[in-house]
């Protein structure tokens, strides 16, 4: 699912409410946790909203280009039951891409769908932000502007979801 | 069976196809459809084209919606048939549905329960009366409205059964899954597999299936635990990594129908579960699922086997519509030689009857 | 950034995978179906040492997530293959559809030979050698091969001949060998004969 439309001011207010599963500080004590943030983040975001979003961050270091960006499939697994052992349930269009930076940084990306341009635009990304000089910039300019809008987006589906829930008058358990 | 390659033809069949897009496209003064407008106004067709093409990716099941002018089989048909030219990366971590950010949650087992009953985007509740407005173009809709939302998640309820012990616990296990998809299938198939099947079986066939077990054909009295539809997050751990991450998201539909099991020398009574999980929004096809998933269970669970639905060759075998589509239509083949001998075997037939009765009518 | 990524210091793989893919797969045929000729590829990986570029390029085009591959070319190579081929890496010869050596190949008779009933299901050796040279060497005869041909493997253990007979002597099981040196291959099926000519 991509963020994709105006945020109306609900949404944000909203957003605040909702819970969202992946931490949001910027900080992380464990850089795993921290790239997989940023590489969950930029999953969902198409390149159009990537590229906006770089035309406000300093520009992308020059890479190239070590496998991809190439479209396969991941099968995606469910568990029997919901909880039991894991089962084949079908498979995804997945897009990847991984590139190397000329001091050598590695960087891959792995999105959902067919989108080339996100794929290697992530993959440069990833790299840029193992970076420790490069990386508060683009978190500030790319990576939380994205987090915020993808929460908002959950947020909203959230709130409308909410507005369905049945209110019954009488109060007895069944149990 | 034998076939014959036949040559020729070939300018009849550049004229059927050229037809056929002329077709397709129907009356050129209409707008034609976009991708975009099937993705976003013919949603639930694109949910069961995926389902059935057993392949995730809206954009391309819009396509063969289009490709096969609304034909949902044979768009599951060029799905598959596209699936098979991309490579496979691997197999992602299984979906948490319990951590499914919900749209849609309702149980027919319990009025209050935590995280309530949440409705969604449903026809239950519509009257069914043709809706004519839409058959005029006008703005949209004014915006759903919305609520403050407490949480985003909410247990299930085959959770809240088992922690009392009435709900028989499905076996903790990390074992890899067999997939149809690479190993043919073979009997007995175990629920792995059978899961599998029916995840892109067809969704008549296993509606059709279904209500037979409720009909007395498998003795089945099914509660709809809980059925949920929402959105889960699909992560993969590449091996040059060596962490999952997340590769983005997909809405899913899961149903859990509770069954009542007598018990066993070994167990006591307790419920059971039918399980279903499909791609998109596909309440229907969930519940199906669900039903002919726990009358598939019949012989592990020490029932008797003697219902349609509970025959797993039959129910397997039969449940994909590629597959049946494939052989029924492949009739339409040239059959020219087979038909032949059979033509040359009734006629040596009648010959010699007719011979006998002059004979007789002779004596 | 993470010490755990074992990527920095990876090449890239075939710079375009399908077209290059499907040529060396072209080549491999040819090579299987006219034993001992030799092969030269153009569409070649960079490859880490020591791989050599048609040994690299040909396990890129076999190898994919479901074929087990055994290599003794060391931790570089191992996630080049891993990355590029995503081919699981097994330590048993016995477990591998592809085997990959390049300094000690494992014993001819260690690899799966497949089955009386599904022979095809064996392994194929991908070996790599000094150097290949036609109109010397050993004389081959066999399927595919009109009268005889002629072919040098240089660096080869000793014993590979008679090894080799072995192998021919279990038909319809036995293993495939892809030969390679340099940006060249040469392939023995295992009804390929060789005499040693001296």
């Amino acid at each position: 699912m991509r963020f994709c439309g105006e945020l109306n001011e609900l949404d944000v207010r909203l957003s605040r409410l909702y819970h969202v599963p992946m931490p949001t500080t910027p900080t992380e004590p464990d850089p795993t946790a921290a790239r997989r943030r940023w590489m969950g983040v930029l999953a969902r975001a198409d390149a159009a909203t990537l590229r906006t979003r770089l035309a406000e961050a300093p520009p992308l270091p020059p890479h190239t280009r070590l496998r991809g960006p190439e479209t396969g499939l991941v099968m995606a697994r469910g568990r029997q039951g919901g909880d039991g052992a894991p089962f084949n349930l079908g498979e995804i269009t997945v897009t990847r891409c991984s590139i190397r930076l000329q001091d050598g940084t590695v960087g891959h990306a792995y999105a959902t769908g067919r989108d080339s341009a996100q794929a290697e635009l992530a993959a440069v990304l990833d790299a840029a932000l193992q970076d420790a000089g490069r990386r508060p910039a683009l978190l500030a300019a790319v990576i939380e502007p994205l987090a915020a809008a993808q929460a908002a987006r959950r947020a909203a589906d959230a709130a409308r979801a909410a507005a369905t829930r049945v209110e019954f008058f009488t109060m007895a358990t069944m149990r | 069976m034998a076939y014959v390659a036949v040559k020729g033809g070939e300018r009849a069949i550049e004229a059927a196809h050229a037809w056929l897009a002329e077709e397709r496209r129907g009356d050129p003064a209409l707008a034609e459809l976009s991708l975009a407008q099937i993705e976003a106004q013919l949603g639930l067709a694109v949910d069961r084209v995926m389902a059935e093409g057993a392949c995730h990716d809206r954009g391309l099941a819009a396509l063969a919606i289009k490709q096969s002018r609304g034909d949902l089989i044979e768009a599951a048909f060029l799905l598959r048939a596209y699936r098979t030219t991309l490579a496979r990366f691997g197999a992602s971590e299984p979906l948490d549905t319990g951590a499914m950010r919900i749209r849609r949650r309702i149980s027919a087992t319990y009025k209050e329960l935590p995280g309530g009953q949440v409705l969604g985007p449903t026809f239950d509740y519509t009257h069914r009366l043709l809706d004519f407005a839409l058959a005029a173009e006008g703005a949209p809709p004014p915006p759903a409205p919305r609520a403050a939302a407490a949480e985003a998640t909410m247990p299930r309820v085959t959770g809240i059964l088992a922690a009392e012990g009435l709900m028989a616990p499905e076996p903790a296990s990390e074992a890899e899954p067999g997939d149809l998809t690479r190993e043919p299938l073979a009997f007995p198939a175990d629920r792995a597999l059978r899961l599998q099947a029916l995840a892109r079986g067809d969704e008549g066939f296993l509606l059709s299936l279904g209500y037979s077990t409720q009909r007395g054909y498998g003795n089945a009295h099914p509660f709809v635990g809980e059925i949920r539809m929402g959105a889960v997050t699909v992560e993969f751990a590449p091996p040059e990594l060596g962490f999952a991450i997340e590769l983005g998201e997909i809405t899913v539909t899961e149903c859990q129908m509770v069954n009542q099991f007598a018990g066993s020398k070994t167990e006591p009574p307790q419920f059971t579960r039918g399980y279903g999980l499909v791609f998109g929004h596909g309440e229907r096809k969930s519940m199906a699922m669900a039903l002919v998933d726990r009358a598939l269970r019949a012989e592990e669970l020490g029932e008797a086997v003697d219902a349609p639905a509970q025959v797993q060759e039959f129910v397997l075998l039969h449940c994909d519509n590629v597959e049946a589509t494939g052989f029924v239509e492949h009739l339409k083949l040239p059959h020219y030689v087979d038909f032949q001998s059979e033509l040359e075997k009734l006629r040596e037939l009648r010959a010699t009857a007719q011979m006998a009765g002059q004979r007789e009518a002779a004596e | 950034m993470t010490a755990a990524d074992p990527s920095p210091g990876l090449t890239p793989g075939f710079a375009a995978p399908v077209p290059a893919a499907q040529s060396c797969f072209r080549a491999l045929l040819e090579a299987m179906s006219r034993p001992g000729l030799i092969q030269t590829l153009t569409a070649l990986p960079e490859a880490p040492a020591p791989l050599a570029p048609a040994a690299a390029a040909a396990i890129l085009t076999l190898a994919d997530a479901d074929t087990p591959v055994w290599t003794d070319a060391g931790p570089a190579a191992e996630a080049w293959l891993r990355f590029h081929a995503g081919c699981p890496l097994v330590a048993d010869p016995a477990a591998a559809s592809f085997l990959l050596a390049t300094a000690s190949p494992p014993d001819l008779a260690l690899p799966d030979a497949g089955t009386e009933e599904e022979p095809h299901r064996s392994a194929t050796l991908v070996l790599q050698v000094a150097a290949l040279e036609a109109g010397a060497g050993w004389t081959l005869s066999g399927p595919g091969i009109e009268t005889t041909h002629r072919l040098h493997a240089a660096g080869l253990p000793a014993g590979f001949a008679a090894a080799w007979a072995a192998n021919a002597a279990r038909f319809p099981r036995g293993v495939d060998l892809v030969l390679c040196a340099g940006d060249s291959l040469a392939a023995l099926p295992r009804t390929t004969r060789l005499e040693e000519t001296r």
